[in-house]
C-alpha cells in the first residue's frame, strides 16, 4: 500500500499530459460551474455539476532567474534607500512565461515607477501604456491596471500590476512620471471605470462623453442581435454557447 | 467673383462658422470682425487631410496655432471587447482589422502572444516564421508607401501619390495571391499560418522585388532633393529625444531623433536576429528626417524579403505539429473554390474517427490556453506594437489589449504643432502617420 502522505499524482504539476493547472497552485480568481455556459434555462448537458477553479500563476520565490533577480534587488534596494519597506510596496512578484510581474500596492505606485525610471541601474525610461483587466469575481481586487515598462538602456521589459476594488476604483496616475500614459489612462478609465487620481484631465476618449457605463467590464454586455442564416436563428455572439 | 462668406450662426459660445472649401482669408476676415481674439478651428473628423476620422481642435491666432488637441474615437469598433467572445483562432480575424494598413503586424503580434501563453514558441516551424517575416516586411513597404503617398498628396504633390499607390498595388497583388485577400487577411494563425504559399508565388515575389528595386529610387529622385518638398518638411513637426521618450513615441518618430531603437534588433522575434538589415536613423527630429527614414526602411525591408526568398527554397510545415492546437486542415483549391482539402475530408470521414473528433472539437470549441498573461511587441511600421493577452484557461481570450503605436504617437501632435503654422499641422500629423483604425480600435 502506498503511503497516504504521498502527493496525489493528479496534483503533481510537473507531470505531463494533465489538463491544465489543477490543485491549489496559483491564485484563484474564479470558480467555474458547469460547462458550455448556458445561463438561461436548465442545464440538460449533464455537465452542470462540474466545478473548476480558475487560477492565475502565483507568487514566485527567489531566485527568479536571469536578470530578474538583479532588477528585483536593485528595486528593493532603491526603495529601502527611500525608507520604504519593499514588502509594503511590492505585494508579490510573479515569474511566468519568461516575464516578471511586480504587484505593487497602489498607494506606492508613483514612487515605485519614479524609482524604476530614474535609478541608473534600472532605467525603465519607456512606459508602453496601461492595460486594464476586470476580474469580475475576484472580490476586493476586481480591477487591475497593468503597465509594461521597457528599459532601452538595459534591454529589459517588466510588468507592474496594480489592483483596486470595484467599490473604490482608484489608482494613482502615472502621468507625472510617464506623460505618455495620458491617453492610455483615459482609455482605461473609459473602458473600465478605473479612476486615475492626479490625471490632468481624466475624460472619456473613445466613447462619447455622455456614455453610461464602462464597456470592457466583464458584466457589460457585448450586445448584438440574432441573425438568420440558412433558415436558422444564430444568437448574438454573447448569447452563443461558450466552452470556457 | 467672390466666394460667399462662410455660414455663421450664433451660439452661447460665440459665433460658429461652418467652412467647406472657399478662401481661408474670407473666413479669417469674417471671424476677426467678431472682435474675439481666440479662434477655435475644428479640423475634421471628415477633413480629407487628417488621415481618416481624426478631429483636430486648433486654437489659432492669425496663421499661428497656439493650442492643438486631438479628438479621437470616431472609429472605435470595440475589437478588443469582441475578441473576448470568440475563440483564440477567431481572434486573428478581428485584430487584423485594427490598423488596417498593417494587418500582418497585428496578426503576428497577436499570434505571438497566444503562442507565448501556450508555451509553443519553440515549436513554430521555421518556414512559418520565415513567411511571417516576409509578409511583415512586404507589409512595411506597402504601409510606408501609403504614408509617403498620402503625405505627399497633403502637400499638394499628386504625382508622388500616384506613384505610391501604384507600387502599393503591386504588393497587395502579392498578398492577394498568397492569402486570397488584399487586406484583412487573417492568414497568420496561432501556431503558424492558414496555408502554405500557393504555387507560383516565388516567381511572382522575385519579380516583385525586381520591380520594387527599380521603383523605389523614383521616390528619391522625385522628392528627396525637391526644394519645395524640403521647405515644407524640414524643421516641421519637431520632437526631440526627450519629448519622444516622455510621450512614448516609437518607430520613425523616435528614430528621427537619433535613437536606433527597433524591437527587431533589441528584442528579436520570428528569428529577426538571423537576418541582415540596418536600422536607419536621422538627427533632424523633423518630418523630413522621418520621410528619409521611411524611404531607407523600405530598402532594408526589401533586403529582408530577398533573404526570406532564399530561405523559402526549402519546403516545410507551416503549422505546429501538436494536433491539439494546430488547425486540422490546410486549405486546398477545389472545383468550388478554396476550402478544406478533399484528402482531409476523406481522412476524417472515412478512415479516422480520432481525426474527426479532433477536427470537430477544434473547430467548434477551440483549444484551451493555460491561465496567465503575456506581453509581446513587434516593430510595426509606426513603432512598437504591443499586445497584452490574458487567459483564464478557457477557449476564449479573457482580455486582449493592443498598445497601438499610432495611438501613442498621436499624443505628440500637440508638442509638434503648437507655435507653428496651420499649414504645418498637416505635415506634422502626416509625419506621425496615424491610422485611425489602430488609434481607435
Amino acid at each position: 500500500m502506498s503511503d497516504i502522505n504521498e502527493p496525489n499524482p493528479d496534483k503533481e504539476l510537473s507531470a505531463q499530459n494533465l489538463p491544465g493547472q489543477r490543485g491549489d497552485h496559483g491564485e484563484e480568481i474564479r470558480v467555474q460551474r458547469g460547462m458550455f455556459g448556458p445561463k438561461n434555462g436548465g442545464d440538460t448537458t449533464g455537465y452542470g455539476g462540474l466545478v473548476r477553479s480558475v487560477r492565475l500563476p502565483g507568487p514566485a520565490t527567489r531566485p527568479y532567474g536571469g536578470w530578474f533577480d538583479e532588477v528585483a534587488d536593485e528595486l528593493e534596494g532603491a526603495l529601502e534607500e527611500q525608507n520604504l519597506l519593499p514588502d509594503n510596496a511590492i505585494e508579490k512578484t510573479v515569474v511566468d512565461r519568461g516575464e516578471i510581474t511586480f504587484h505593487i500596492a497602489r498607494e506606492h505606485l508613483v514612487r515605485v515607477a519614479k524609482t524604476l525610471r530614474d535609478d541608473p541601474a534600472l532605467r525603465f525610461e519607456l512606459c508602453t501604456g496601461v492595460s486594464g483587466v476586470h476580474y469580475l469575481e475576484d472580490k476586493g481586487r476586481e480591477l487591475h491596471a497593468v503597465y509594461h515598462l521597457r528599459s532601452i538602456t538595459h534591454g529589459r521589459l517588466i510588468r507592474l500590476e496594480v489592483s483596486a476594488p470595484d467599490s473604490d476604483p482608484h489608482v494613482p496616475s502615472l502621468v507625472s512620471v510617464y506623460p505618455t500614459n495620458d491617453w492610455h489612462e483615459r482609455e482605461t478609465y473609459d473602458f473600465f471605470g478605473l479612476v486615475f487620481d492626479g490625471h490632468p484631465a481624466l475624460t472619456r476618449i473613445m466613447m462619447p462623453d455622455d456614455w453610461q457605463g464602462f464597456p470592457q467590464r466583464k458584466d457589460y454586455p457585448l450586445g448584438g442581435i440574432p441573425v438568420e442564416y440558412k433558415g436558422a436563428q444564430i444568437p448574438a455572439p454573447d448569447q452563443r454557447r461558450s466552452y470556457s | 467673383m467672390t466666394t460667399p462668406p462662410a455660414a455663421a450662426r450664433e451660439t452661447t459660445e460665440g459665433p460658429v462658422y461652418t467652412v467647406t472649401g472657399g478662401d481661408w482669408d474670407d473666413v479669417v476676415q469674417a471671424a476677426t470682425k467678431a472682435d474675439d481674439e481666440r479662434i477655435v478651428v475644428n479640423m475634421g473628423p471628415q477633413h480629407p487631410s487628417t488621415h481618416g476620422v481624426l478631429r483636430l481642435i486648433l486654437e489659432i491666432d492669425g496663421e499661428t496655432v497656439t493650442e492643438a488637441r486631438c479628438g479621437i474615437g470616431y472609429l472605435h469598433t470595440g475589437i478588443e471587447k469582441n475578441t473576448e467572445f470568440r475563440n483564440w483562432t477567431q481572434g486573428t480575424t478581428f485584430v487584423t482589422r485594427m490598423d488596417y494598413l498593417t494587418p500582418f503586424f497585428n496578426e503576428t503580434a497577436y499570434c505571438l502572444g497566444v503562442e507565448k501563453l501556450l508555451g509553443i514558441e519553440e515549436q513554430i516551424p521555421d518556414r512559418a516564421s520565415i513567411i511571417r517575416v516576409m509578409l511583415m516586411e512586404l507589409n512595411r513597404i506597402s504601409s510606408h508607401l501609403v504614408c509617403i503617398a498620402t503625405g505627399g498628396m497633403e502637400l499638394g504633390a499628386t504625382t508622388i501619390m500616384i506613384y505610391g499607390f501604384r507600387d502599393r498595388e503591386l504588393i497587395l497583388d502579392a498578398f492577394e495571391l498568397i492569402t486570397g485577400l488584399r487586406m484583412n487577411h487573417a492568414f497568420i494563425r496561432p501556431g503558424g499560418l492558414a496555408q502554405d504559399l500557393p504555387p507560383g508565388t516565388m516567381d511572382q515575389l522575385r519579380e516583385l522585388v525586381k520591380t520594387m528595386k527599380r521603383n523605389l529610387p523614383e521616390y528619391d529622385k522625385l522628392a528627396t532633393g525637391n526644394p519645395i518638398f524640403k521647405a515644407r518638411m524640414q524643421d516641421v513637426g519637431y520632437l526631440d529625444l526627450t519629448g519622444c521618450m516622455a510621450l512614448g513615441a516609437t518607430g520613425p518618430v523616435l528614430r528621427s531623433a537619433g535613437l536606433p531603437h527597433d524591437v527587431r534588433k533589441s528584442d528579436p522575434y520570428c528569428g529577426y536576429e538571423t537576418y541582415d538589415f540596418d536600422v536607419p536613423t536621422a538627427d533632424t527630429c523633423d518630418s523630413y528626417g522621418r520621410f528619409l527614414i521611411r524611404l531607407e526602411e523600405m530598402r532594408q525591408s526589401l533586403r529582408i524579403v530577398e533573404q526570406c526568398l532564399d530561405r523559402l527554397r526549402e519546403p516545410g510545415d507551416v503549422m505546429v505539429a501538436d494536433k491539439k492546437i494546430a488547425w486540422p486542415a490546410q486549405l486546398a483549391l477545389g472545383p468550388d473554390g478554396l476550402g478544406n482539402s478533399l484528402d482531409h475530408i476523406k481522412k476524417i470521414m472515412g478512415t479516422s474517427m480520432e481525426a474527426l473528433i479532433h477536427h470537430f472539437k477544434l473547430v467548434t470549441e477551440g483549444f484551451r490556453v493555460p491561465a496567465g498573461q503575456a506581453y509581446v511587441t513587434v516593430e510595426s511600421p509606426r513603432g512598437e506594437l504591443g499586445v497584452h493577452v490574458v487567459s483564464d484557461g478557457g477557449t476564449r481570450p479573457y482580455r486582449v489589449h493592443f498598445r497601438d503605436p499610432s495611438f501613442t504617437n498621436l499624443q505628440a501632435m500637440a508638442a509638434m504643432c503648437e507655435g507653428g503654422q496651420v499649414a504645418d499641422v498637416i505635415v506634422a500629423v502626416a509625419s506621425i502617420d496615424p491610422v485611425m483604425g489602430g488609434v481607435d480600435r
